[in-house]
């Protein structure tokens, strides 16, 4: 998707591999899966079975894993985009997620909220959801953009008001999607086995990586991200860039929040994509993307996306109830911020250093 | 010179002496080595100064004055060397501003570095009076008799973003003079002041070496040296070149230890610039009219013709910067007409100016010119790639032969095309950044300040490309703070002063005094 | 800038310019609480005239004030704390289990809240000031840590029957001259509850903190320029830490207080107490980008906020979701006009 421009032949070729960027989601996951084989080698069983509509499904943990950290890789895509051009994170994520989800439900049952059949196409429904999230993003991307708020606290805004508003969307009813159908884009689709996320997913990352080599995107958002100043002054619109990568985000909020109204065929406004927000921070952050802004690795921040899902499937599967589990993400964000921190890093280059002459010492 | 730098360490070693080593001297520093990622600041420097003398620290850019000033005050540690302070008998450790401050270190740096938020007596007493509480009265009644005593226009209890910034730089000082200080160090405070102000402060300066106060002076205007320092050391490359009496010194000989080379090198530009072909020069390539920006400028006119190096010339603050961006369309835009090749082009934004084959080399290469974490080839093929378009990049195998062509061409020194451009060096960032503008291969090329901040040799290979590049029918306009670089390159110099043209400068009319004369404004009108 | 107090009086115009942006913003702040709390009485009834409606606005949001005032100081250091919701659900939740479970006595609740807060101070502010991390991203992972936590300590909501602790909650402060006579034409006396008391000393020390000391205006000077603030002798990590530390601190303080007003534990109370916190502190004059705010102002921010809230409840729109909307619409609007004044004094000068 996009190389990683380190230089080669800085130092010995350890050296190498641990200054790629996208060595830290993998060493993550790397340690998860081991970590995972030495408790319960069970853990790794998938199992072929049929779903109560009869349908051929696989099931197992590292399938759960496939299919929610699908979601998560979609909306990493767009927060990475946002986090390297605006420096900033968009915590509303969650939020948005549920009035887009909402509003798929309100298209696709009309006034009734029980409809026995279809009110409108569910692409109608889809597209206009991702009008909707997109116009949500580009509220967003102004306040960020235009009155240069920091990002964090204009999105801050949406982040409170947000579930509201989804549930103002459909009078604070429920409304419940009977049509089999729509059930699809959240599960499976007759007579594949593989949760359908996943492909969404991947569908999502052939875009973006078509984006990406065809269109200047990454050329402009990091050099708006790195030096805003300078940017304007090679002609690029600074202002538009930021508000661009929000809407862009807010597009992969569509793209989720479909699939979340769809696994469930309802919603439950004060708990849908509850804490996404964090995963998907976290998926940049383990990306090895700089929070700060700059340059950035989307391929990075999908693999990070998927281990913060194998984390968070861990969890789960050590009886950590769902309440609790934002305490241990926490814990770990803070762990991966830390030892991002240049003092921090210095501090254990010193200690490797260190380490590395007393060997040398001990072999001569 | 060998001896001099050498005589103390020596000294240090047989006799194991820990104190100063002269009787009047207020600071020595031994020795000290200060090194960043790829670059060796400071190698074994010694400095040393008296009570009561005003001492100019001279070098060019780079050369290790700031770092040195910082590894004083302790914004910098120091790897390897030795402080020591009267008053103290062994060697002293300033770990932060605020050893600095309790040691008898006061300092006024180039950049202002007062809080904009907070009233100009919080300014002058902020974080170096004794006790928790804040006594406002007593505060403002002590800092409106500095400021009356210095005739400071201000008023104690004024937000110091109120105030000009002249008048901020006057704040910083009044408060590094009230600190009762034994090391003044003066970081080219002079660069924001007019005439008046900089008379204000070395009457200043001199009451304070009477009082016996050790100054550190730094400028790079020669003459503000002579007027009122007593002992010049010059660095270069991080090294220590000498230390000097003024007296010893000619100018001529200063300026040639500060470059490291006799001045005869310089001589040979000026007589390619007499190669220019002004036949050619005929049709007007860029004309602005009644041209107006946000920036706080007076409307102007300007041409510029096929082939010509003009240059904007006025002190620092006096608009030239201004008046370049007003052209690039930088700053908002609020009136004018703008022709480009005889036909009315609008300009609002910078990208309106590079499709009208218009190039601006900004003033600050670090904010406004780098964008330091991407590679010197997406730097160098950033412009010509936004000027192609969103949706039309360039392949990968295209950017490395650009990119490698120029950092041939320009002798750019880095590791690879990959490099990330801040680790480069300024002289090669900046040829980096002009690699940029050149493969746009605009009509006009705008460079301001090209040649500050970078070493001797970049400075004089772009004067000569800059000539090289009108020779071959480009126009350049071409601003530098040090006049004889304008001389040797432009053909006509357009004269600024309080943000406003006041003069057109060409042919004979050429010369420093000329200029000079015309900046002070002739009598004052 | 007692000369400036005295320009805002004598009108704006010209001297709008030599206004300090702190007394700029706090002027704006007053003006636009007392035209909302005079229109709520002129189009809400003569409710809003009663004493007792003003004081309970302040028994509900004692603890919002509390907790303001730690952002509002985080927020002049150029800072931000998102956790202090999350801690106030912890402290009330760990004072509840304590108090119920364990048959406590009301002082070591006290200090347990206190401990809490403090923690929380210690760790964000080392991890901000000494690790140079952004205050956002540590926060935020404070935020969800508490929260967790909450319901690690106890899943379930429940009410606390601790005797000492049901008098001090029922203790009313009687404020003399203010009360009313109600329908039955008996007199009422006017009241306000402990949570107050603690809430207004805050405000008072916190006020003469940052006006009348050293520490306070070094706070003040990090968070207009750091750099600067470096250069002029202040040591800026201490000042960051600590400004972090008092945040979690009287957060802790704010979580007691809360506690102490709805006298029960749950892993939902206090949800979106940050946001509100923040929105206080942005109604109230303190600049997102630090070095501008006042403690005031912070006070009349939360006033204004719990009043329109008053409005939108009494207004009939009582679901549940307009006060998000409300509160996030309001705080727009002020990080607009916000970014829109300082442009334009900016531009004027």
């Amino acid at each position: 998707m996009q190389t990683n421009t380190q230089k080669p032949g800085i130092g010995k070729v350890g050296t190498k591999i641990f200054r790629q960027q996208i060595f830290i989601p993998i060493a993550a996951l790397l340690l998860l899966a081991i970590f995972n084989l030495i408790r319960d080698p069970s853990f790794y069983k998938i199992t072929f079975g049929y779903n109560n509509l009869g349908d051929p499904v696989l099931s197992g943990s590292l399938i759960n894993i496939l299919d929610y950290g699908s979601e998560l890789a979609i909306l990493a895509i767009g927060m990475t985009l946002v986090t390297a051009a605006s420096g900033g994170q968009d915590i509303s994520v969650g939020a948005a997620m549920a009035i887009s989800g909402s509003v798929v439900l309100r298209v696709l049952c009309g006034t009734n909220t029980r409809p026995e059949t279809l009110q409108a196409p569910i692409i109608v429904a889809f597209l206009v959801s991702c009008v909707v999230a997109m116009l949500f993003g580009a509220f967003n991307g102004v306040l960020v953009a235009y009155f240069k708020i920091q990002p964090m606290v204009a999105t801050l805004i949406l982040f409170t008001a947000g579930r509201s508003i989804a549930a103002w969307i459909n009078n604070n009813e429920l409304p419940i999607i009977s049509d089999p159908s729509f059930g699809y884009w959240g599960g499976f689709i007759p007579g594949i086995p593989i949760p359908t996320p996943f492909f969404i997913a991947v569908a999502c990352m052939i875009i973006i990586a078509l984006v990406l080599r065809f269109t200047n995107l990454g050329l402009y958002t990091q050099a708006v991200g790195i030096n805003e100043s300078s940017s304007k002054l090679n002609g690029l619109n600074p202002a538009f860039i930021k508000f661009l990568s929000f809407v862009i985000l807010g597009l992969c909020v569509a793209v989720t929040g479909f699939i979340k109204v769809s696994r469930f065929s309802t919603i439950n406004y004060s708990v849908i994509a509850k804490d996404i927000e964090m995963d998907a921070i976290l998926a940049v952050a383990l990306g090895g993307n700089p929070l700060g802004g700059g340059k950035f690795n989307i391929s990075a921040s999908i693999i990070g996306a998927y281990v913060i899902q194998f984390l968070t499937t861990t969890l789960y599967a050590l009886k950590v109830p769902s309440d609790a589990l934002p305490a241990y993400k926490a814990v770990v964000v803070i762990i991966l911020v830390v030892l991002s921190t240049p003092i921090v890093r210095e501090w254990l280059n010193n200690l490797w250093k260190k380490m590395k002459s007393k060997q040398i010492k001990e072999v001569a | 010179m060998l001896i001099r730098t050498f005589v103390p360490r020596f000294f240090i070693k047989i006799k194991g002496v820990n104190t100063l080593v002269k009787d009047k001297s207020v600071l020595e520093m031994r020795n000290i080595h200060k090194s960043f990622p790829g670059v060796r600041a400071l190698q074994g420097v010694d400095f040393t100064l008296c009570e009561g003398e005003i001492h100019a620290l001279m070098g060019e850019n780079g050369a290790g004055k700031s770092t040195l000033i910082k590894v004083l005050t302790g914004v910098y540690g120091k790897d390897e060397g030795q402080i020591f302070l009267k008053g103290t008998d062994n060697e002293v450790s300033i770990h932060s501003p605020q050893d600095a401050q309790r040691l008898g270190i006061s300092t006024v740096y180039q950049e202002i570095t007062l809080c904009p938020n907070l009233s100009v007596a919080e300014n002058m007493y902020i974080g170096r009076t004794e006790g928790i509480g804040q006594n406002w009265k007593k505060m403002n009644r002590d800092a409106d008799k500095i400021l009356q005593s210095l005739d400071i226009p201000a008023k104690s209890t004024q937000q110091l973003a109120s105030c000009s910034i002249a008048v901020q730089q006057m704040v910083a000082i009044a408060r590094a003079v009230d600190m009762d200080c034994k090391v003044l160090i003066l970081d080219e405070p002079t660069s924001s002041l007019d005439e008046q102000e900089v008379a204000k402060l070395f009457k200043l300066m001199r009451e304070l070496k009477a009082k016996g106060v050790g100054i550190i002076f730094v400028t790079h205007f020669l003459d503000q040296v002579y007027e009122v320092c007593d002992k010049i050391t010059v660095l270069r490359d991080g090294q220590l070149v000498g230390e000097y009496e003024i007296k010893e010194l000619p100018r001529v000989q200063l300026v040639s230890k500060m470059l490291g080379k006799d001045l005869d090198d310089m001589s040979d530009i000026r007589s390619e610039s007499a190669t220019y072909d002004k036949e050619d020069a005929s049709t007007l390539v860029f004309e602005a009219n009644e041209l107006v920006s946000d920036a706080g400028i007076k409307p102007f006119d300007f041409y510029i013709k096929k082939g010509e190096v003009n240059g904007f010339t006025g002190l620092l603050g006096s608009g030239r910067s201004e008046c370049v961006r007003a052209i690039f369309g930088a700053d908002r835009v609020l009136g004018g007409t703008v022709k480009k090749n005889g036909k009315t082009v609008k300009i609002t934004k910078p990208l309106d100016a590079m499709k009208n084959g218009i190039a601006y080399l900004p003033e600050d290469r670090k904010v406004d010119g780098i964008v330091g974490d991407l590679s010197v080839r997406e730097n160098i093929i950033l412009a010509l790639q936004v000027l192609k378009g969103f949706f039309k990049p360039f392949s990968k195998a295209e950017t490395y032969k650009f990119a490698e062509e120029y950092i041939k061409l320009l002798g750019i020194k880095t590791a690879s095309a990959d490099t990330p451009i801040k680790s480069l060096s300024g002289g090669n960032q900046q040829k980096a950044i002009l690699a940029r503008w050149l493969l746009m291969n605009p009509e006009y090329l705008i460079l301001d300040e090209p040649t500050r901040g970078i070493d001797v040799g970049t400075k004089v290979d772009i004067q000569k490309l800059v000539l090289k590049l009108a020779s071959e029918g480009m126009s350049v306009t071409f601003i530098s703070s040090e006049t004889d670089e304008m001389l040797r390159t432009c053909s006509r110099l357009i004269v600024m002063r309080d943000r406003k043209v006041v003069g057109e400068l060409s042919g004979d009319d050429l010369s420093q005094n000329k200029i000079m004369s015309t900046i002070a404004g002739g009598g004052r009108e | 800038m007692s000369a400036n107090e005295s320009s805002a009086k004598s009108g704006l115009g010209d001297r709008f310019k030599n206004m300090t942006d702190t007394n700029l913003l706090l002027t704006i702040t007053i003006v636009v609480f007392f035209v909302m709390y005079i229109g709520a009485i002129v189009f809400q009834g003569k409710g809003f005239l009663k004493p007792q409606t003003f004081f309970n606005i302040l028994n509900a949001n004692a603890a919002l004030i509390i907790t303001s005032c730690g952002m509002s100081l985080v927020m002049i250091t150029g800072g931000i704390d998102i956790s202090v919701g999350g801690v106030v659900a912890l402290v009330s939740m760990c004072c509840a289990v304590y108090l119920d479970y364990h048959g406590g006595n009301i002082f070591v609740a006290v200090l347990i809240a206190l401990a809490i807060g403090l923690a929380f101070g210690i760790v964000q502010g080392f991890l901000v000031a000494y690790l140079d991390i952004q205050p956002f991203i540590v926060t935020l992972a404070g935020m969800f840590f508490a929260r967790g936590m909450t319901t690690i300590v106890n899943t379930a909501p429940f009410n606390v029957q601790n005797e000492a602790f049901v008098a001090l909650k029922e203790t009313r402060v009687i404020v003399p001259g203010l009360g009313s006579v109600n329908k039955n034409g008996v007199y009422v006396n006017a009241y306000i509850e402990i949570g107050v008391i603690v809430a207004l000393l805050t405000v008072i020390i916190m006020f003469c903190i940052l006006r009348w000391t050293k520490q306070g205006r070094s706070f003040y000077a990090v968070g207009g320029n750091n750099q600067s603030a470096l250069m002029l002798g202040i040591n800026v990590k201490r000042t960051k830490f600590l400004s972090h530390l008092i945040c979690g601190l009287l957060a802790g303080v704010g979580g007691f207080v809360y506690f102490l007003h709805v006298g029960s534990g749950s892993p939902s109370h206090a949800s979106g107490m940050e946001m509100n916190a923040i929105a206080s502190s942005i109604i109230g004059g303190t600049l997102l980008t630090g070095g501008v705010g006042n403690i005031a102002g912070t006070l009349f921010g939360v006033l204004s906020l719990s009043t329109i809230q008053n409005i939108v409840s009494s207004a009939g729109l009582d679901k549940a979701w307009w006060t998000g909307i409300t509160i996030a619409a309001m705080l727009c609007l002020f990080l607009v006009i916000q970014s829109i004044v300082m442009s334009r004094k900016k531009k004027s000068r």
